[in-house]
């Protein structure tokens, strides 16, 4: 599993003057934060602003725009299900719906535990063992709804 | 003496359990006091057969898969490493019917040598493209790979000498080289089998693309979807910096390029390369307008080639045996090879490399043995999202830019995804404008509201709401999105929708009982 740690500030900024000369340097940026932290505080935005000599609104509109930049923490294990069409020809719009009943949430939403949160992904490049699903950052492919209760099941005993 | 194992580290092998395999053949060789090495390789690409296990042994590697970790110990038991019987030996692979009937050129090495060993790769021709290239004029290289017919393999097809020419001749302080591995269609995986199985290949061709047109610093964009091959093509970049393939002075010649892997973040659209250069530059991914093109004002309004993996990859070949040698494979104005990536519903999915020009029924029954499930083919939708769906009558339709585009559909990057006779193109239809709309920078409306508009209307004509004139307004709209996007994504959403509407028309015409029912 992804082992997040919770926002800090001080080590947010060391991230931040690290990077803040690389050309181009909002990307890399945002996401050692959000490899850090799982997110992107709102906090971190005007002091990225400042490093980069940017306005607060160019920076978040930089973190909206993304699919990858969260501005909540996410759930202990993030599960991303591809709904991508070669996904589509192996039945993963069924599975998504037994994951969204199984773990009892909504695409974008984390599970009141604090266990899950639940993404869709538009492809993996996994498509010849298709549907594919990613816990955390591994790959899974051939993902029946019976293997996606296993592999949720592991998470639960780990 | 050392027996060596192959087993791949490619991201579809691990998604069906590589890492456990090698983790088990690892245990049961040392169980046995077996000298042996474990080589994580890329994949051959007949992914229906991963985690595919090779044994080097004096009659060549034999191959064995699919190889589950609870295989292994039967297999030690059948004399795995001398190549011993088993129901799971598949033979010498490079005799596979699939495997032996390509033509692989620029996926020559792919799950052959070890991703991460410069001796390997060079031992298998690699690195004699630069050579090569560092003995030239930079007009003479432009030249070679304009004599190519190279084409760019990310879904444009515009020739790539003819972009390198005018970079080469655009005068700047500095120019830039960006590999484009925003590799966001659905169906594709070709960039990835070949960062993950062979990054030498593609930092070497934009290693050759610097020194041709003057650019000292390039950059690879790659999709965060591939967190392997990030680790890949970091540890490879770090082994050419440390062996002088990289940085300043590259082999004595005086030529210096440095290369960094930026990663993406989720975003479709930044695979269309204005969009791309933005995000690169830390800005949101919205398209820029055209002129001026990239080559003129690209990267920090420099002179910058932006190319696909596989256009980049198929550099050094090019260089190294020469032109006429790539343009001799192929057909008509679609030169070289096509790495067609077979996908969805498929029984033998996988990577073929072969030259333009083999039709979508032998693609998909020769090679692909049918659907997974077994059920008839119904649809297939081939160059991604943006892509065409082509019913049976069109099978006989060739691999080729040009016969594709005359049959209303585009080759793009080469993916191939299939679906049975259970399919229902109404919905794939919705689904490719929902996916529009998600995607969509939201710079030009017929893309950002066209999208959404499009998802109501047909939801209105399953529905069996004014179906005749909401079939109207849908052809409408997909003309206005045509012609009034400013980019593919926008301009091509309409042609999955229109090829629907025009093979499958029953699939919007059901009856509307039957629709409620199904819900």
């Amino acid at each position: 599993m992804t082992q997040y740690i919770a926002w800090d500030a001080a080590k947010a900024s060391a991230l931040i003057a690290e990077r803040k000369a690389l050309p181009g340097a909002l990307l890399p940026i945002l996401h050692t934060l959000n490899d850090t932290f799982g997110y992107v505080d709102k906090s971190a935005v005007g002091e990225i602003a400042d490093a980069l000599n940017l306005s607060r609104a160019e920076v978040h509109g930089v973190v909206t725009f993304y699919h990858d930049f969260r501005r909540e923490p996410p759930g202990r294990h993030v599960i991303k299900i591809c709904r991508a069409e070669a996904c589509q020809s192996m039945s993963c719009n069924a599975l998504v719906a037994h994951a969204k009943k199984t773990l009892g949430i909504d695409f974008h939403e984390t599970s009141p535990n604090h266990r899950f949160t639940l993404e869709p992904v538009y492809c993996l490049g996994n498509c010849a063992l298709a549907p594919s699903v990613t816990i955390d950052e591994d790959v899974h492919g051939r993902v029946t709804p019976d293997r996606f209760d296993d592999l949720v099941a592991q998470l639960v005993k780990a | 003496m050392t027996t060596r194992i192959f087993i791949p580290r490619d991201s579809s092998a691990l998604s069906v359990g590589a890492e456990q395999t090698a983790k088990a053949v690892e245990h049961a060789a040392a169980a046995r006091k077996l000298d042996v090495a474990i080589v994580r390789n890329g994949s051959r690409g007949m992914l229906w057969l991963e985690p595919m296990i090779e044994v080097e042994t004096p009659a060549g590697r034999i191959a064995y898969g699919p190889v589950s970790a609870a295989d292994v110990e039967g297999l030690f038991d059948a004399g795995l490493v001398s190549g011993g019987k088993h129901k799971l030996r598949l033979g010498r692979p490079e005799e596979i019917s699939y495997f032996k009937n390509q033509e692989r050129l620029t996926f020559a090495r792919c799950g052959i040598t070890d991703p991460l060993s410069l001796d390997d790769y060079r031992a298998h021709d690699g690195y004699r493209g630069l050579k090569r290239a560092l003995s030239m004029a930079p007009a003479e290289i432009v030249k070679e790979v304009t004599e190519s017919g190279l084409r760019g393999r990310g879904g444009a097809g515009f020739p790539t000498g003819i972009k390198w020419q005018t970079v080469m001749n655009a005068p700047a302080d500095q120019k830039y080289i960006v590999c484009n591995a925003d590799e966001g269609d659905s169906g594709t995986f070709a960039d990835r089998m070949i960062m993950e199985g062979d990054p030498f290949v593609l930092i070497e061709g934009m290693t050759i693309a610097g020194v041709t047109v003057g650019a000292t610093r390039g950059y690879i964009y790659l999709r965060s979807e591939y967190p392997h091959a990030f680790a890949i093509l970091n540890a490879a970049i770090a082994v050419a910096y440390e062996k002088n393939f990289l940085g300043k002075d590259i082999q004595g010649s005086g030529k210096t390029f440095d290369l960094e892997v930026r990663r993406g973040a989720g975003a479709y659209i930044c695979g269309e390369e204005t969009s791309l250069l933005e995000s690169l530059e830390g800005k949101r991914g919205v398209i820029r307008y055209k002129p001026p093109l990239p080559a003129i004002k690209g990267l920090f309004a420099k002179p910058t080639v932006v190319n696909n993996v596989i256009s980049l990859a198929s550099v050094p070949i090019i260089l190294d045996k020469g032109g006429a040698y790539y343009r001799d494979f192929g057909m008509g104005r679609s030169r070289g090879t096509l790495t067609i990536q077979l996908a969805g519903n498929i029984k033998h999915g996988g990577l073929i490399e072969k030259a333009f020009g083999m039709t979508l029924r032998e693609l998909i029954y020769d090679y692909g043995g049918g659907t997974a499930t077994g059920r008839p083919v119904r649809a297939v939708q081939v160059g991604g999202p943006l892509g065409a769906y082509f019913p049976e009558k069109l099978f006989d339709t060739a691999l080729d830019y040009e016969a594709f585009a005359a049959a209303k559909g585009m080759l793009g990057h080469g993916g191939v995804v299939v679906f049975d006779d259970t399919v229902d193109l109404a919905e794939q239809a919705r689904f490719s404008m929902e996916f529009c709309a998600i995607e969509s920078c939201g710079k030009c409306t017929p893309c950002r509201i066209g999208s959404t508009r499009g998802v109501e209307v047909i939801e209105r004509i399953v529905a069996g709401k004014e179906r005749a004139k909401n079939l109207e307004l849908l052809n409408d709209l997909c003309d206005t999105m045509l012609n009034g996007s400013l980019c593919a994504l926008g301009g091509l959403t309409p042609f999955p929708v229109l090829s629907a509407l025009e093979h499958f028309p029953d699939d919007f015409h059901k009856p509307v009982a039957a629709v409620a029912a199904a819900e």
